[in-house]
């Protein structure tokens, strides 16, 4: 591995300052710019998305509530809408996976700039369309858009908003296409397959999925449209439609997407563990394949939110069989994690208690999982706040715990400069505090019985939404911190070395930090393994 | 942690409920150990240690593939157990038919008694839900039989219970429906068998649901083309539970879904031997509460009635073909 030499840190020319012309971000077709742009678009839509969640759970103090029904109605939609089509399925990959993909493969750039500079002006133009949307008095059918009630019987701007999601589509379409080409075209001399670094693998799993999912739910708004504009006759059925259709489509790509969305979060904590372990990942080809496995196995198993939405009982057995058989590879990555920290070397910044509490958390959220695959179990559980409660362990004590852990980590290499340490692990502990606090006692709610979506509720499930609200309350400061210090450090932090984690990966060793326009001074060739921190000499490629 | 346990069903539920939290604990337990004690244990303490890499094991590997993977066979298996028994209703129940609309239940017995949000079982007989829906998608759940399923439009759906406790239970609207979702609820009455007559009693109406579904029977005309023949129609005596070839050469058994898309489109899947647009369509022209008292009443024309027993999560293929996109 070449050593690199001491920098000269102050002036050197890299991609922030080599033009500060707001041209130059706007045509921009440098992946790290678009990842940049990328990162202050959704960072605002999960501040609308969390204002939205902060409002509901203002509502869920009080059993008789506080909004509207209709008020407290488009809050949940509007949340789930902003938080699932403009946070969390762009969120690791347009930010994170576009900054780095290229240099951790050793590239110049993505495969097709230009194309990843329209995705982000796709991604705008959704957005703004679902923000008018919001502005003019919202949806409320939940962001499932269940027909018929959002074909028939829903009076607000059910189209408008699908017109943003089914822009926005297209923009996750095209950053998959580029990642997947990127990947098998664009490597540098040396970086096999089998040298991918781990976020690279579950980048490529992501794009797979995005590229071939992605399109059903766009013909699956488009359907809606129809039916709600021209009585097609689709899905109601005093037209002659079927209801139930709506819904395999709809899980069709979005059973599909939370994978688009965890597997993102999986890859950062494959970097970050090594890194903090200074241990090559355990088990390496099962990290990486079992990306692949979820997303395969993930396009099989949609009818699992239909158990009693009135398929056929057979249909749910099978369903349920593949659900089970789906976790194994989850499983597998928590193993594998867990057993890279065995007998490595281990210190505790920011990053690695993110990966803590990711793994902590993912694996909650995965057992959960087990509950609703169990059929008998998911009869009573589903629809209520149990599910609730699984799927944010998953989205948001696994997504976005790693999408921070992920932004701390790289936030030295992104900006050249360093974040306080201690703020930052404070702010660590009381995301993870606030998040608990928040959702576990939706378990025992939605056991209890407690439907979601309830603008009101019966007086015995108030005691635990009072701690459930009270959670949101910390969770809402441990999102504020670090927006307020990365934002200071950005400007004032201290300058960061080249490698501060001591980090293996071509971003760290070999691209300069920050880096210049097309990432490298020198074209990079690979020879040895990713995370090979021991040193140890390669047996070729494997 | 628990809610009451109404059913028979219930304590079956929360007994695997119990089994897939002792599995989640110990998982949860074990990787939560696994981590602290490594952090621990291996925290860094020279600045300038590197540790022996280990590359992994491929036995290590498919142990902790395989037995998770058992394990989960356990829960499918008895998960999926449970599932069929709870929607399969055995033979001789009480039959209740519900109607869900924004935002009310409205409940009615065969014998025609009527009630809204509010549904009177005995304690110890086997009870059917028939549920349809006259808008929107809405979910019948009874968080005390841990036990819900979807009332779709344009279906029939059902599950049964076995209420054990007497007591009033919480029903929710469970799939979101729109304004007042959340106020969409009600009360099960589970009474002792005795006070259960009582109430009956006290509020026998007029008219059995047999008999109100034999006026619309006569009020609609339907006799004089089933019943006298001025043409030539398929006759409906023995007809539920019962098969019967269609035109496009399907076999069906009559169900409750084939009764229903067979009175409402009746061009959807015609007899055999009988021409089409014959029958006029009744989409439109009468009410799901309607519907549901001709649905009795077609059901006392024969004599085993309880043969079809309509399949809670299979609509009939009649019925699919009926809801043909």
């Amino acid at each position: 591995m070449s050593t690199t030499l001491p920098r000269p840190q102050i002036e050197a020319v890299n991609y922030l300052n080599v033009d500060y012309s707001w041209k130059s971000w706007l045509f921009t077709t440098d992946h790290k710019r678009i990842a940049l742009l990328y990162l202050f678009s959704i960072t605002a839509m999960f501040g609308i998305g969390g204002v939205f969640a902060g409002l509901m759970r203002l509502n869920l103090l009080f059993p008789d509530g506080l909004f509207q029904h209709d008020t407290y109605n488009k809050f949940f939609t509007m949340h789930g809408i902003v938080m699932v089509f403009f946070f969390l399925v762009p969120s690791i990959p347009a930010t994170l996976g576009n900054f780095l993909i290229p240099p951790m493969i050793g590239a110049r750039d993505l495969a097709f700039p230009r194309i990843n500079l329209l995705s982000w002006y796709i991604y705008i133009a959704g957005a703004i369309i679902t923000i008018v949307a919001i502005l003019h008095g919202g949806v409320d059918t939940g962001w499932t858009f269940y027909a018929p009630f959002s074909s028939s019987y829903s009076n607000t701007h059910v189209i408008l908003a699908a017109i943003g999601i089914f822009i926005a589509g297209f923009s996750s379409i095209l950053t998959g296409l580029n990642f997947i080409i990127t990947v098998h075209k664009m490597r540098a001399p040396g970086m096999t397959w089998g040298r991918l670094p781990l976020f690279v693998w579950a980048h490529y799993a992501t794009s797979l999925i995005q590229v071939l999912g992605t399109p059903v739910i766009a013909i699956t708004l488009v359907l809606l449209g129809f039916e709600r504009i021209l009585h097609a006759g689709i899905f109601d059925p005093n037209l002659g439609g079927d209801p139930v259709l709506f819904q395999h489509l709809f899980w069709f790509y979005s059973h599909p997407a939370v994978y688009i969305m965890i597997l993102p979060g999986m890859g950062v904590v494959s970097e970050i563990v090594p890194c903090f372990s200074r241990k090559g990942a355990f088990g390496y080809e099962f990290i990486a394949a079992s990306s692949l496995a979820i997303a395969v196995l993930g396009f099989l198993v949609w009818g699992h939110h239909l158990f009693v939405a009135g398929q056929s009982m057979y249909a749910s057995m099978v369903f349920s069989f593949l659900s089970f058989f789906v976790a194994v590879p989850s499983a597998v990555k928590v193993f594998n994690w867990t057993a890279t920290m065995y007998r490595g070397s281990i210190s505790f910044e920011t990053p690695m208690l993110y990966a803590f509490g990711f793994i902590g958390l993912f694996t909650i959220g995965g057992l959960t999982g087990l509950f609703l695959a169990t059929l008998a179990i998911d009869v009573h559980v589903t629809d209520t706040y149990f599910v609730i409660a699984h799927f944010h362990y998953v989205m948001v004590g696994g997504m976005v715990l790693a999408y921070l852990g992920g932004v701390h980590f790289w936030f030295p290499k992104m900006t050249g400069r360093l974040y306080p340490e201690n703020l930052a692990r404070l702010a660590a502990v009381i995301v993870f505090v606030g998040f608990n606090l928040t959702f576990f006692p939706q378990f025992i709610l939605g056991y209890l019985g407690m439907p979601r979506r309830y603008a009101t509720y019966a007086a015995e499930f108030h005691t635990l939404n009072v701690f459930s609200t009270a959670g949101a309350t910390i969770l809402g400061v441990g999102y504020i911190m670090p927006l307020i210090y990365l934002s200071w450090a950005w400007f004032k932090g201290p300058r960061s070395p080249q490698n501060p984690w001591g980090a293996k990966g071509l971003e760290w060793e070999q691209s300069p930090t920050p880096p210049p326009t097309y990432n490298f001074d020198v074209p990079p060739v690979v020879t040895e393994p990713a995370y090979n921190y021991a040193g140890e000499v390669d047996d070729g490629g494997h | 942690m628990f809610p009451v346990q109404a059913s028979t069903g219930a304590g079956q539920v929360d007994a695997l409920y119990i089994f897939l939290l002792v599995v989640a604990g110990i998982m949860t337990v074990g990787i939560f150990l696994c981590i602290a004690i490594f952090a621990i244990k291996y925290r860094r303490r020279d600045p300038d240690e590197i540790p022996r890499p280990i590359h992994g094991s491929i036995p290590v590997e498919i142990t902790w593939s395989v037995i998770p993977f058992l394990v989960m066979l356990v829960m499918f298996a008895w998960g999926t157990r449970l599932y069929f028994e709870n929607y399969t209703p055995p033979k001789d129940t009480l039959d209740v038919y519900v109607v869900g609309k924004q935002w009310m239940w409205k409940v009615q017995y065969p014998d025609g008694t009527r009630e809204i949000n509010e549904l009177h079982v005995p304690v110890g007989s086997p009870v059917k839900l028939i549920l349809a829906s006259e808008d929107v998608i809405h979910s019948f759940y009874i968080p005390a039989f841990r036990l819900k399923h979807d009332v779709v439009p344009g279906s029939y759906q059902t599950y049964w219970f076995q209420p054990t406790e007497p007591g009033r239970y919480h029903i929710f609207c469970a799939e979101y429906c729109g304004t007042n979702h959340s106020r969409m609820t009600g009360w099960v009455d589970v009474m002792d068998p005795a006070s259960y007559q009582n109430w009956m009693n006290a509020n026998a109406p007029a008219d059995s649901m047999e008999q109100r579904g034999a006026k619309l029977f006569a009020q609609y005309g339907c006799a004089s083309c089933h019943v006298l023949q001025t043409t030539p129609s398929p006759a409906l005596n023995n007809l539920f539970g019962h098969p019967v070839q269609l035109a496009n050469g399907q076999t069906v058994i009559v169900d409750e879904s084939y009764l229903r898309t067979a009175i409402l489109n009746p061009n959807v899947h015609p007899v055999r031997g009988y021409p089409p647009n014959v029958m006029p369509v009744f989409q439109d022209q009468i009410n799901e509460e309607q519907l549901l008292d001709l649905m009795v009443y077609l059901k006392s024309l024969s004599s085993n009635q309880s043969a079809a027993g309509v399949n809670p999560a299979r609509p009939a293929p009649a019925g699919k073909a009926g809801a043909k996109p």
